[in-house]
């Protein structure tokens, strides 16, 4: 049994009631949160120290304007922060951080996680237009069923880690009655902690298996499609170019991408710049070269570099101009990386990330 | 290249300098025959070879790409193979993953008296790729 704490008022109220709690109590000095800009439902990541603006705050709020796991590494790169910060982000989120921490890009120290069972997100460029707000409520109402709402990204439609690992805390979303109560989950002693005083009913609980279950039932259906659709354009070399014949290379997945955290990628270094020489060669052997070249090598490149940690939140899907469907490959070719390591990123900052750890014995197939 | 003539692959090998370059030195000296596919390129710890020269050459048309080191305990610099046996389980999985073939990469552990494991890895992966055939991104335009 986890310990949880049940406050009778809509899950909206309820959470904004406890960040308001943590602030005003001073259990923590800051909160970062989504935060309204507009009423069309433009919303952005922001620290909000003043108990008032939490006014503005929209915490889970379908959009994910970037991955929260990017925006808390820069926030702790240089250093912890000093003071307490909770921190309310999705699980995809928490999980990306958490494999930056082990590359050295952030501190978890000094940080609360409040997370959520994960209904999932809409792609950005519905939040542009307005059509997220105008859906909001119908949203609410599959989360509350259980359901996959409809328009998410397909990276939330075939996503079954919606349950956060590391969250000191987790507020259920997921089948839950949330018009009427708001329940949160405490998670670790740090949770339970922050939360003590707040007004509400303490008790012991645990998420309700069934629902989650039956939710990641329709999510891994989903999936299957998903990949069963990729797997089809996706054959040899020619369905590579067929598919990344597009790209515009603008590079855009890669610097949303929370995992690609090189402040000079390799793949825009003067080293991968073509010089004459690498144009003869090749359009001699080639009889034609597209300009810029190098779109295949590039994602070919990013998956060595990234499969093993990839946390398929789909930022990359939401930026791509061209529709590239970025998102579902990296999550295809990282979940079978990641298998073959059986690991799972982000779910333990202790464990270490395989290709910078070994086995003595192990692998002996990879040899012939 | 005239049609009856035999398809002969170009595979890049990266051999590490401590084992499998000595190995493929000792197949010459004790002048045993290797196929000529092969094109040799001395590193200095199998676990220099990053993955990007291998996708590199596999874009760039190579037939084949063979890394070739140590047996795991006998790295020079102890571990590197090490890192790079759970590197190609990583490779190989993003290309399989990708639709490519992954039979157009191989990794062999030989050591620097292993002359005859050299001519024997060399030629057995060489006859494969003759099997496979060309690889197709070779004249590809869009890559
Ligand atoms: S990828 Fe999963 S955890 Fe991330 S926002 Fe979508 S449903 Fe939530
Ligand atoms: S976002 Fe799309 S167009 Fe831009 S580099 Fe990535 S795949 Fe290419
Ligand atoms: S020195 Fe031969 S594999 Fe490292």
């Amino acid at each position: 049994m986890t310990k949880a704490l049940k406050i009778n008022k809509s899950t909206e109220q309820g959470i904004l009631e406890l960040l308001k709690f943590l602030l005003k109590k001073g259990k923590v000095k800051g909160i970062f949160t989504l935060k309204k800009i507009n009423k069309d439902g433009s919303v952005a990541y922001s620290l909000i120290t003043k108990p008032d603006e939490l006014k503005y705050a929209v915490p889970f709020y379908p959009l994910m304007p970037v991955n929260a796991g990017k925006l808390l590494s820069r926030f702790s790169l240089k250093g912890s922060s000093s003071e307490p910060v909770a921190a309310v982000v999705r699980p995809c989120e928490l999980r990306a951080f958490i494999e930056l921490v082990k590359r050295e890009q952030g501190s978890l120290e000094n940080i609360f996680f409040i997370s959520s069972t994960c209904g999932g997100v809409h792609p950005i460029d519905k939040s542009v237009d307005g059509t997220v707000e105008k859906n909001l409520s119908e949203y609410w109402d599959a989360v509350k069923k259980g359901e996959i709402p409809a328009e998410l990204r397909p990276a939330c439609r075939s996503c079954e880690e919606f349950i956060p690992y590391t969250a000191d805390m987790t507020v259920d979303l997921i089948g839950n009655n949330i018009d009427k109560q708001c329940m949160i989950f405490l998670n670790t002693k740090n949770g339970e902690e922050i939360a003590k005083g707040m007004d509400g009913e303490f008790l012991e609980k645990e998420i309700n298996k069934e629902k989650i279950d039956k939710l990641r039932g329709k999510r891994e259906a989903e999936k299957k499609k998903l990949f069963d659709e990729l797997e089809v354009k996706m054959n040899g070399m020619d369905g590579l170019i067929e598919i990344f014949g597009k790209c515009i290379s603008c590079h855009g997945c890669m610097r949303v991408c929370p995992i690609c955290y090189c402040k000079l990628c390799e793949f825009e270094s003067s080293d991968s710049e073509y010089k004459p020489s690498n144009y003869e060669s090749d359009l001699k052997k080639r009889g034609g070269l597209r300009v810029p070249p190098g779109t295949i090598y590039f994602q070919l490149g990013r998956l060595s570099h990234i499969s093993i940690s990839c946390v398929a939140c789909g930022a990359c899907d939401d930026v791509c101009p061209v529709d590239i469907p970025v998102a579902m490959i990296f999550k295809k070719v990282g979940e079978s990386v990641q298998k073959m390591f059986d690991y799972i990123p982000g779910k333990d900052v202790e464990e270490d990330i395989p290709l910078v750890t070994f086995e003595k014995e192990e692998f002996a197939e990879v040899e012939e | 290249m005239s049609k009856d003539e035999e398809f002969m692959p170009k595979i890049l090998a990266f051999l590490c300098n401590w084992c499998s370059y000595a190995g493929a030195d000792l197949a010459g000296t004790s002048r045993l025959k290797y196929p000529p596919s092969i094109l040799p390129i001395r590193v200095m710890c199998s676990s220099r070879v990053d993955p990007l020269f291998i996708i590199k050459a596999y874009l760039g048309g190579a037939d084949g790409v063979l890394v070739a080191g140590c047996h795991p305990g006998d790295c020079h610099y102890e571990k590197g193979n090490y890192y790079t046996r759970r590197r190609f389980v990583m490779l190989k999985e993003v290309v399989k993953g990708l639709g490519l073939e992954p039979e157009r990469i191989r990794l062999s552990w030989i050591s620097a008296s292993e002359g005859n494991k050299y001519v024997e890895v060399t030629t057995e992966f060489t006859e494969k790729i003759k099997k496979l055939g060309k690889n197709s991104a070779k004249n590809k335009i869009f890559l």
